[in-house]
């Protein structure tokens, strides 16, 4: 599909989409927490169910070899998807904060040691503060934050200073899902090699808002969730560099991860099952695919741009509104638009606009310390997704009037 | 909007601009503070209790509307009355915002509290509504401490 895009029909694809909330038709716009299903997706899931429900690499009849091509083929389309050079460096997880744990776990109980430093920024999200934080106890490691302006960007300069030769790792989220800044993940990757760390790229915001490419990034490793790019929930992936992944010990222990097992000792399968100890979400990387799939039909570019156009509609609707305050106003956005409306508390919005049918979210978004540099307890945010509309936005800074005149009242 | 209306009742509004007995207690003799670590809300509440009297409170804390309503009217509502009467009223709070109470429940009774009835019909901000209240609890329930100048 060219843009730009035929809404009406894309919203079709998402049944959930036509339901309605209080008596209001539902206007979705929680995608940075998750995003809806498409039909395509849905059904795969059953189809999965019903034609190929059969344990995977290990079965010699067909049923299972249809349930382990499947998934393998789901692989493969998350490696054509992200621009990995092989398979095999695709590790299904959970999700994005699985992945980032995984890392720590494995890569940096190896090979983190004293005194080496972990550079994260001050717009992290929970997940990709607390694995960090919990790996620099173990290890005597120290964790450094760059800082960010008061617009909500990273402050490049600060965050090369940061750089140095005891630099083992640096961990970042493409895309804030607090405040929807893109960050400069190129230059970023870039410094850090410099100096000769390793690089993850939070990727859980970025992929379902921008066509990504692991080679030209050239991360080391790689993070997102399926259910934020119209993926089933429990389904997620990591990326990491061959030789990377080879060099790690393994995660869990288990069936599935393992050459061959004596009592005495037993030697590891080469990655990704490696780290796929146990029966996956087998159908979880199926959807996946699909969801995939689905998204390609679209194009990435597309999208994007729709966004975009979502996103300066949104802005400049929500600005318009007296005494809102934008929380955060990065230089690129995407996704996400945080702001408070007067001194009315972030909760208090999200209630009284869910009676009108609008789901948005209201609190900290599990961002704490980019809430108090911000200044503010919590944030109303709405977040997008290919087929959000500006009526839907027009709607909502509407019923936002509503809300200060209540209040007023 | 109707049930958004009885959440959010003039009086409850009026509440949050204008929070009673929001301050420190230099007279304090018992104090706690709550939160809600999911939303951030946070109260701190001061008491003043001698022979069972509660003969003055106060709050100090951030929060959505209902939070700091709740508090400030909490703090309205108990002044001067006994330890024994806040922890009875508290029990008719609550089975009032979790719509748990029985049949009989007098609503009349509840005086202003019943401006949080309300609340009963949105079942995740019951928490904001009973925060203060909890925390009431705690204080009273905290041991006799040294009144500190702050």
């Amino acid at each position: 599909m060219s843009y730009p895009l035929d809404i009406a029909r894309i919203r079709r694809d998402f049944p959930a989409l036509a339901q309605k909330v209080h008596g209001y038709p539902l206007v979705y716009l929680d995608n940075a927490a998750t995003t809806q299903k498409p039909i395509a997706v849905l059904d795969r899931l059953r189809t999965s169910y019903i034609d190929e429900c059969a344990n995977i690499h290990r079965g010699v009849y067909q049923m299972s070899e249809r349930a382990t091509a499947s998934h393998e083929a789901a692989r493969e389309k998350v490696r054509a998807f992200i621009g990995a050079a092989r398979s095999s460096e695709i590790v299904f997880v959970r999700g994005t904060t699985e992945a980032i744990n995984l890392v720590a776990q494995t890569y940096g109980r190896r090979f983190i040691e004293k005194g080496d430093e972990i550079v994260i920024t001050a717009m992290e999200h929970h997940s990709n503060i607390v694995p960090w934080q919990m790996l620099c106890q173990e290890r005597g490691a120290v964790l450094k934050v760059a800082p960010m302006d008061e617009l909500g960007d990273l402050i490049l300069p600060e965050y090369e200073k940061l750089l140095g030769p005891r630099t083992k790792l640096v961990a970042f989220g493409y895309v804030s899902n607090a405040l929807g800044t893109v960050n400069p993940a190129k230059a970023m990757v870039e410094a850090a090699h410099r100096h000769g760390a390793i690089v993850l790229v939070d990727a859980a915001q970025a992929i379902p808002h921008r066509a990504l490419d692991v080679r030209d990034l050239d991360c080391d490793f790689l993070a997102f969730s399926g259910h934020k790019i119209y993926g089933p929930t429990g389904i997620g992936v990591l990326y990491g560099k061959q030789r990377l992944l080879e060099a790690m010990p393994p995660w869990q222990g288990g069936g599935d991860m393992i050459m061959s097992v004596t009592f005495e000792k037993t030697t590891y399968a080469p990655p990704p099952a490696k780290f796929e100890a146990g029966t996956p979400d087998i159908t979880g990387a199926i959807g996946l695919g699909a969801a995939l799939d689905y998204v390609q039909s679209i194009g990435m570019e597309a999208i994007e741009r729709h966004e975009a156009d979502l996103i300066a509609h949104a802005e400049a609707a929500l600005t318009r509104l007296p005494g809102v305050r934008l929380i955060g106003r990065p230089k690129h956005r995407a996704g996400a638009i945080s702001f408070m409306l007067g001194d009315i508390h972030p909760h208090d919005v999200g209630t009284i606009v869910d009676r009108r049918g609008f789901a948005i979210r209201a609190g900290h978004h599990c961002a704490q310390p980019t809430m108090k540099f911000m200044g503010v307890p919590g944030t109303a945010r709405v977040s997008f997704a290919l087929y959000n509309t500006t009526d839907e936005v027009d709607a909502l800074a509407a019923c936002l009037a509503e809300t200060q005149k209540m209040f007023r009242s | 909007m109707s049930e958004l209306q009885d959440l959010y009742q003039e009086v409850i509004l009026d509440h949050q601009r204008n929070p009673r007995n929001y301050a420190r207690l230099p007279t304090a003799n018992h104090q706690a503070e709550g939160a809600n670590p999911l939303c951030g809300d946070h109260v701190t509440v001061h008491l003043d209790v001698k022979d069972g009297i509660i003969h003055d409170i106060s709050f100090e804390g951030e929060g959505c509307a209902i939070a700091k309503a709740s508090a400030s009217m909490m703090t309205s509502v108990v002044k001067g009355k006994s330890v024994a009467e806040a922890a009875e009223t508290f029990k008719n709070f609550h089975q009032m915002v979790t719509g748990g109470q029985d049949p009989c429940f007098d609503l009349e009774a509840m005086g202003k509290l019943a401006a949080f009835s309300g609340v009963s019909a949105f079942p995740v901000r019951v928490k904001c509504a009973s925060l203060a209240w909890h925390t009431l609890n705690a204080a009273i329930h905290a041991g006799e401490s040294k009144n500190k100048e702050p």
